[in-house]
């Protein structure tokens, strides 16, 4: 058992993975020697060597190209794009491509690759590498999206993706990798599709993905000295959805508050909060309420993107005035 | 079928596989008319050479990437016609039970690694399963056909790149018919060779051949081919020819200087190749036993796809995951 930063989890799970698997190979943009610009891969290209952990130029088209070509020739590669907004100049590749071959061509190929990305805001980045494109991903029939909140479930959700057969969008929250959690030793193997409930309460209950699952908790605490005692859930999985266990904490309080770091047009939670109207309306005992960043290109400097980005301080308020109107 | 020596029997052979393409090729024209083919398509017609001369410089392992008019690409690597021509009929006996139609023909098992509509897109793909070759050491060879329009997008650089600093066994073969769609490509790339004259950028050695010539893009197809299997890296070869038809079931091709048309009908692959083994000792009686049989080859597809059925239902919900099924959340 030890502490491990949610970066030095992304190398863990990657390298648990690489020993077990000699087809699992890694590529990107200063990932060998560097480690990444993140640091998410430090120590792979020492243990595993050029072959298996390839500095890439910068192509994102031929980075995802080139897994695409290999997932489907009987390899498993993860590749990373930088900066989740890169996806914008290989978006073809991802969802034209990756997202729709084995569909059309009935089931002959599979795409067991891994897409990791930094994803997300709070570094004061400015608009171009600060946006949560967790939405983006969710909408393209095809793809998985896995979005862990801390180094533990990096490990095991990592390792799931890369077992899994089908194409895993793995986005990391950049605002998270400095974070620590306790990490058991040995192989950890999770499942995709599975979401957790990390805090239990009985008079609401707050779904939240990514960087914004530490904030739900930090709330829920503060909620909890006002009197209100939330039930907080750990999506962690887009695609699949755990739809049952959301429900099911969603029905055991009567209301539901999404709490998503993507802008508000087709954030993650309107799906969500459709579902949940649809087969839970008699359940619920107040409005579903979504707290997003809003429908805005995120701001740079600190004072304005803490204003966008939902905070622990917006969520308490939110919910507390939801809860006493 | 793989050919190492251009004899007269391979050569025959070469014949055979563009009266093929050809034949099947105007199957789907008339279809298209009598409203059995859907959709859109994008024929071949004029360029067979291409498409017969590599997939006979290639092993049965080797990878093919082709685009959206991938028909003959597809064919000439030993996929049957009737499912090829169910595909485009959107039956159940098609190449992927209809759903992926004419513009995505993909037979895994005789190395036809999808038919790609975006443009470019293929290109970093192709160098995708050379790169897994590579790794694996299998001594495979990845082929990616695309069109002149390609070269002015950008994945095409990417994939050149990356293709020549990894050196992948990856071949990049142009088909310059020197119309974009609408467009002459000459008009709108900044060298008169659009695939050649970029090759240098790569460190990759400028190659043109003629494109209606089987014989020599047999010859330039299996060096390159043994080059790359070589493990001496990427080639791009530029191959000049010309659609005889308009770009898609769309376009008549009415922009086309008549003139123009007429060069070019007259450089037809077909005839040129027949006359030359005439000359080199064919008879007459060979070549149109060969026209007879690829013509009942050509009804018999047909038949069998019009007797195809209707794809089932379940199949709309089929295979979005590997586990065959679409389910999002449980």
């Amino acid at each position: 058992m030890a502490q491990l930063t949610f970066r030095e989890a992304i190398a863990r799970g990657i390298a648990q993975e690489m020993r077990r698997d000699p087809s699992v190979v890694l590529i990107g943009e200063d990932i060998g020697a560097a480690g990444g610009v993140f640091k998410g891969t430090v120590g792979l290209f020492e243990e595993f060597g050029d072959r298996r952990v390839r500095d890439t130029p910068i192509s994102e088209q031929a980075i995802l190209g080139a897994a695409m070509g290999a997932a489907m020739t009987g390899m498993r590669p993860i590749a990373e794009i930088m900066f989740s907004d890169f996806f914008a100049v290989c978006w073809d590749i991802v969802v034209n491509e990756i997202a729709k071959s084995r569909y059309m061509t009935n089931g002959q190929m599979t795409f067991p690759l891994v897409i990791r990305s930094g994803n997300g805001g709070g570094l004061r980045f400015g608009a171009q590498h600060s946006q949560s494109v967790e939405n983006w991903a969710m909408m393209v029939p095809g793809l998985k999206v896995v979005v862990p909140s801390n180094a533990l479930d990096v490990v095991g959700l990592m390792a799931a993706s890369v077992r899994d057969n089908d194409p895993v969008i793995f986005l990391e929250a950049k605002s998270l990798y400095a974070t620590k959690t306790e990490v058991p030793d040995g192989d950890i193997v999770d499942s995709l599709g599975t979401a957790k409930v990390v805090r239990q309460g009985s008079n609401a209950t707050l779904v939240a993905l990514g960087a914004m699952v530490p904030k739900a908790l930090a709330a829920a605490e503060e909620l909890a000295a006002q009197g209100i005692d939330c039930t907080v859930v750990d999506v962690r999985s887009l695609v699949p959805l755990d739809t049952q266990t959301i429900l099911r904490e969603v029905s055991a309080t009567g209301r539901l508050f999404t709490v998503e770091e993507n802008p508000r047009l087709c954030g993650w939670g309107g799906e969500l909060s459709s579902i949940v109207a649809e087969e839970l309306f008699y359940d619920l005992d107040g409005p579903i309420v979504r707290i997003t960043t809003p429908h805005i290109p995120l701001p740079a400097a600190d004072a304005l993107e803490d204003i966008a980005i939902p905070s622990v301080a917006r969520i308490v308020e939110t919910v507390s005035a939801s809860m006493n109107a | 079928m793989t050919i190492t020596t251009l004899d007269l029997e391979a050569k025959l052979s070469l014949y055979r596989s563009q009266v093929e393409l050809r034949q099947f090729e105007k199957r789907a024209y008339d279809l298209f008319l009598e409203n059995y083919v859907k959709g859109t398509s994008h024929l071949s017609l004029g360029q067979e050479a291409i498409a017969a001369g590599f997939a006979a410089a290639m092993r049965p392992d080797d990878y093919t990437f082709a685009t959206y008019r991938g028909h003959a690409h597809t064919l000439a690597r030993g996929v049957p016609m009737t499912p090829v021509l169910a595909e485009l009929m959107g039956r159940e006996n098609g190449l992927m039970a209809g759903k992926g139609g004419s513009m995505h023909l993909t037979s895994v098992e005789h190395g036809v690694m999808g038919s790609y509509a975006i443009i470019g897109a293929h290109l970093p793909i192709a160098c995708g399963a050379a790169w897994s070759a590579q790794y694996r050491g299998t001594e495979q060879v990845a082929v990616c056909f695309f069109g002149d329009g390609t070269t002015n997008i950008g994945a095409f650089h990417e994939a050149l790149n990356f293709a020549a600093i990894w050196k992948l066994p990856v071949v990049f073969v142009c088909e310059n018919n020197l119309w974009m769609e609408y467009t002459r490509t000459s008009t709108i790339t900044a060298v008169e060779h659009p695939a050649a004259d970029r090759a240098s950028a790569y460190g990759l050695e400028s190659i043109i051949v003629d494109g209606n010539d089987v014989d020599a893009v047999f010859e330039v197809a299996s060096a390159a081919i043994a080059r790359a299997r070589a493990g001496e890296g990427p080639s791009m070869i530029e191959a000049k020819t010309y659609r005889q038809a308009g770009h898609s079931r769309a376009d008549p091709g009415k922009y086309r200087p008549d003139e123009e048309v007429a060069e070019w009908l007259a450089k037809d692959p077909i005839p040129m190749y027949h006359a030359r083994l005439l000359a080199e000792g064919a008879t007459e009686a060979q070549l149109a036993e060969i026209d007879r049989e690829v013509a009942a080859m050509v009804d018999l597809a047909t038949q069998e796809a019009k007797d195809g059925a209707i794809p089932s239902a379940d199949l709309v919900f089929k295979d979005v995951w590997a586990d065959g099924g679409s389910a999002w959340r449980n």
